[in-house]
């Protein structure tokens, strides 16, 4: 096992470090030929055959099924591939955010005109285990 | 003889690109954006700039993870527009300058920084948003271009500190080149923002504040910054800041603030942009 990483304390965020990259490498090239055209219309006539000619793990296609955006994070996803399938959808950079934040696109863009998440009470695992 | 005549730091949110392109910079929500931008462009049809060198980083737009180099640099004569899953941007290709290009390149390995040679790659909104805001719309763009693409995706980044003596080393590496140009160095991305993750939307007035008072003020304090604190207290994103230390490297030890815009916010990001120039002729 690597030793804990300084980084691991930060809440609700994930560091794309080296593990991360190796874990989604598959995923993420697979999320990055949806830049051409035609690869974008294959996929979109049939996901689950496009995801199948990838070597990814069958939770990782889940993820990328169901659209769970967070989850493809947490399995080695990065935001910069992960944002190809959302403009694949049609959908912004900010709409995934609002998706991954679980606020709705109006409290999010809300909060982001009032001047964003404030790092307060947003430093620390520890922070957001007491607001419960 | 060539040399640096200033750096201009700016934000590259790709809905900036979008607004832009499909005209919406009239609309409340964009309009302080652009407007805030109107004297930068004012400023360097001013300044003229024989040659850009744009730091930026490419958004797994040319590379991939297949080779993620830490510092590259782009000799190649023209680099396209990148079609980032929305149609290649309806700017004009960027046009390089190979000679000065590979030169810097000698001259920075020689300089102990091990620069990736590139001599093809597109272009994403990292490198082409900043030259819209910089220069508007035209037929092409007014100089030649010199991409410096950044690895700041990655983790971990390259630090403040071998950012900032990078820039000390291009410094050094214009200045012997022996063609009278006159040079303007951008730093791109930041400032505090995080895309990803349930602590997406995070904002640090305070900390950008401060990192663009101590540009002129103080720029080792920036220099110094840890990357846990750029990930704790501007996002994971944020961190993108090391690459105005580019270009703050690139410039003379004393530099006159010329301009600065802080908008929050642009989509999921705090936009940050100055404008230093060398007060030495």
């Amino acid at each position: 096992m690597p030793l804990p990483k300084e980084y691991d304390d930060l809440p609700g965020t994930v560091v794309f470090d080296a593990d991360q990259a190796r874990k989604g490498y598959h995923l993420n090239m697979c999320l990055m030929s949806l830049m051409k055209a035609e690869n974008r219309a294959a996929f979109k006539k049939d996901e689950r055959a496009y995801l199948d000619n990838w070597p990814m793990t069958e939770e990782q296609k889940q993820a990328v099924l169901k659209r769970d955006w967070n989850g493809m994070l947490q399995l080695g996803g990065n935001i910069y591939f992960t944002a190809k399938l959302a403009a694949t959808d049609g959908l912004s950079f900010q709409q995934i955010a609002a998706m991954m934040t679980g606020k709705t696109q109006a409290d999010y863009a809300e909060m982001m005109l009032k001047g964003g998440r404030s790092p307060d009470g947003n430093r620390s695992k520890s922070e957001w285990k007491t607001r419960g | 003889m060539a040399r640096i005549v200033a750096g201009v730091a700016t934000s590259h949110i790709p809905a900036i690109g979008a607004a832009w392109d499909n005209k919406k910079t009239a609309e409340p929500y964009w309009q302080p954006v652009f407007r805030g931008f109107e004297p930068s462009k004012e400023w360097i049809a001013k300044v003229k700039p024989d040659v850009c060198i744009v730091v930026y980083n490419d958004h797994m737009s040319a590379f991939s993870l297949e080779i993620v180099p830490t510092f590259a640099i782009g000799c190649a004569a023209e680099f396209p527009i990148a079609d980032e899953g929305w149609g290649p941007r309806a700017v004009p290709a960027v046009k390089g300058h190979p000679e000065l290009a590979s030169h810097l390149v000698s001259s920075l390995v020689l300089d102990e920084f091990d620069i990736t040679i590139v001599n093809k790659m597109e272009v994403d909104h990292g490198l082409t948003v900043p030259l819209t805001l910089m220069f508007g719309q035209p037929k092409e763009w007014p100089c030649p271009v010199i991409p410096l693409a950044v690895n700041v995706v990655v983790y971990p980044v390259p630090t403040g500190n071998r950012c900032y003596r990078l820039g000390q080393a291009i410094r050094k590496a214009i200045a012997s080149y022996d063609k009278d140009l006159r040079v303007v160095i951008f730093g791109t991305g930041g400032m505090s923002h995080q895309l990803q993750g349930p602590r997406a939307g995070l904002i640090n007035k305070a900390f950008d504040t401060r990192f663009l008072d101590n540009l002129t003020k103080d720029p080792q304090a920036n220099v110094r910054i840890p990357h846990l604190e750029y990930l704790r207290e501007t996002g994971s994103e944020g961190i993108e800041m090391v690459m105005w230390l580019i270009m703050r490297g690139a410039l003379d030890d004393e530099v006159k603030e010329v301009y600065r815009f802080y908008h929050v916010p642009a989509s999921n990001t705090a936009l940050g942009h100055i404008i230093l120039e060398n007060t030495q002729p």
